[in-house]
């Protein structure tokens, strides 16, 4: 069966002469264009624009909207991405005219507000992950990890050091070895062990005296706890190495363990993920990064401070890297990540990873006699189940996904960490109720028995949802990015 | 089942090596290698005089799955690279020891070759990983 449930595009609903706007009549004088505008610059055809009705215009964007998936419409569980529901008093916070109607450029002592939220936010950061100082400016996770490795080579360099590598596990999140090289690092591999930990061993023979930092996610992607971490850390920094802790996995750790007490030295946190913002289309992210004391004079300035009670941007600091996004950072994000830490409270982040790591854990352990599971250990917030006994049928974690579609689901993280074959990264988060796990566990469990008696269900999927299995190939080799009129 | 010609070199990380002159080498990917990326829809080589290095990536392919390093067998200079790849990464799934080649590579250090898989050991190291 071949859906196809294509709509027309706004533009080919066009019929001249309709329109959805309803001007006021003109109250200034009314000027000819040409008087205005040097001939180069004016139009010789008319934009074509869609010419539709306010009610077409209406019905196609909120049929369009009602095709989206969010978690405000349906569980989410894509791995690493930590898809929490985000409560809407975040919301209707950050449109307080107070946060909302204020501009980047007024004088200090009219925000004062703002700046004391952004200032105790910072605070907030430090405190969750042990770290002495923390910038809100980076845009999202990646822009926080090549701001981190940006101050880890300011350091070393105000040292006197050439250092030139960067270590990342096997298993690390494709950003770590991207950002390392945008920020002008060579990077090295470590392998990581048959129980999924990283090998000391090989960890060892890589670094040296040319080590910048090892980059590390803890729990790493196959959702487990590095449980040799300080060992890790001691031999990184043996070496005159520092440790960045990639911190999309905070999730599991919030409250119970911080990576500053484990031996990290820079920390990304991605709030869009964590701390409950809007993530998917967009977002925007948010991306802080915190840093141990050696590293506070290189943060990104300006620096908010506190003297007395009065709060304040500070530019002088000779050694910071400069600024690395506009303003102070994706203020409005930053406001409902605030709202949400002052919302849960010390406690109420305590359970967010005890409540994210039970239903991770009761998720793998109801699952584990229907599909393989390569690290059979208790995980944390988030585990791997590898699609091989289903590919022995012909049915590839692919089609997993894709017949998941047809129950409403937006599958799992596929096809990563990509030292799992067929693998299917799978974070419940903390949000979803008992009843939508089992659900979901039902779903996935009578997945893998069509496998076994039907795969062609599996393989065709899906069948259910508006247009069938699309022509990624084709999309990808020879895409059409631009909409042009027959 | 993947196929693995009898004549040629391979590599642990699934690159072929075929011998066609004094010190030069034609360098691919392996079949097991194509059919585990998947449909291959980019293909980025090393310039023409490039150095490649033993063990040290020299291009990438990216599969709807995934991005992957190729990695060179062998240190040497890069000669010639398939450019018709660039437009047509496709080749390298429908034929991927012959029209999908990848680059041409002078040896620097022959007695590399003598590190690499033959045939027979590569098709026990793929039979490990099924």
């Amino acid at each position: 069966m071949t859906n196809t449930g294509e709509k027309a595009i706004i533009f080919e609903l066009s019929k001249p002469g309709r329109v959805a706007s309803n001007l006021p009549a003109l109250d200034v004088p009314d000027v000819d264009v040409a008087s205005l505008l040097p001939a180069g610059f004016r139009r010789e055809v008319p934009a074509e624009l869609p010419e539709v009705s306010e009610l077409q215009l209406m019905r196609h964007y909120t049929e369009l909207s009602n095709r989206n998936h969010g978690v405000d419409s349906g569980f989410y569980p894509l791995g690493s991405c930590t898809m929490k529901y985000n409560p809407k008093v975040n919301e209707d916070v950050a449109r307080f005219p107070g946060f909302s109607q204020i501009h980047p450029y007024q004088q200090e002592e009219t925000v004062q507000g703002a700046l004391q939220l952004l200032y105790e936010l910072q605070e907030d950061l430090a405190e969750i992950t042990g770290m002495d100082g923390v910038t809100l400016q980076p845009a999202a996770g990646a822009h926080g990890e090549w701001t981190g490795l940006m101050l880890i080579r300011a350091y070393h360099a105000s040292r006197g050091e050439q250092r030139t590598k960067v270590i990342v596990p096997d298993s690390a999140h494709g950003t770590n070895p991207a950002s390392a090289a945008v920020a002008g690092f060579d990077i090295v591999t470590v392998a990581s062990n048959a129980e999924g930990y990283v090998d000391i061993e090989a960890l060892r023979q890589v670094v040296g005296s040319d080590t910048a930092a090892l980059m590390l996610t803890n729990p790493n992607t196959l959702g487990i706890f590095e449980k040799d971490i300080l060992e890790i850390t001691k031999i990184v920094h043996e070496a005159g190495g520092l440790v960045y802790y990639d911190g999309a996995n905070a999730n599991a750790i919030l409250g119970k363990v911080r990576p500053g007490d484990m031996g990290f030295d820079v920390v990304h946190l991605n709030l869009h993920k964590t701390f409950s913002t809007p993530h998917g289309g967009g977002g925007p992210g948010s991306g802080p990064v915190g840093v141990k004391q050696e590293l506070l004079p290189f943060l990104p300035v300006p620096v908010i401070v506190k003297k007395g009670d009065i709060y304040g941007l500070e530019t002088n600091r000779p050694q910071s890297i400069g600024q690395v996004k506009a303003y102070y950072g994706n203020f409005g994000v930053n406001v409902r990540a605030y709202t949400y830490i002052r919302t849960m409270g010390p406690e109420g982040l305590r359970l967010v990873s005890e409540y994210a790591v039970l239903n991770a854990n009761y998720m793998m352990r109801q699952l584990a006699p229907y599909y393989d599971v390569p690290c059979p250990q208790i995980c944390k917030h988030e585990f791997v189940l590898s699609g091989r006994r289903q590919k022995k049928q012909g049915v590839r974690t692919l089609d997993i996904a894709k017949r998941l579609l047809d129950f409403g689901y937006h599958p799992p993280t596929i096809y990563f960490p990509l030292i799992v074959e067929e693998c299917l990264m799978i974070e419940p988060t903390e949000t979803e109720s008992k009843e939508t796990l089992d659900e979901f566990i039902n779903v996935m469990i009578q997945i893998a028995k069509e496998a076994e008696e039907t795969p062609e269900i599996v393989q065709d999927a899906p069948h259910n949802t508006v247009v069938s299995r699309l022509d990624e190939v084709t999309a990808a080799r020879k895409p059409v990015l631009r909409y042009t009129k027959e | 089942m993947s196929n693995v010609l009898p004549n040629l070199k391979y590599s642990k990380e699934h690159e072929w090596i075929e011998v066609i002159g004094d010190n030069k080498v034609r360098i691919g990917i392996t079949d097991y290698a194509q059919h585990s990326l998947g449909d291959i829809v980019f293909v980025e080589l090393p310039g023409v005089g490039d150095l490649a290095e033993a063990d040290e990536s020299m291009g990438t392919v990216e599969s709807v799955k995934a991005v992957s390093d190729v990695y060179s067998p062998v240190s040497g200079e890069v000669l010639e690279v398939n450019e018709a790849l660039e437009d047509d990464p496709e080749i390298v799934n429908n034929d991927p020891y012959g029209e999908g080649w990848m680059a041409i590579i002078a040896l620097s250090d022959p007695s590399q070759l003598d590190g690499l898989l033959t045939a027979e050991q590569y098709e026990a190291l793929i039979q490990e990983e099924e």
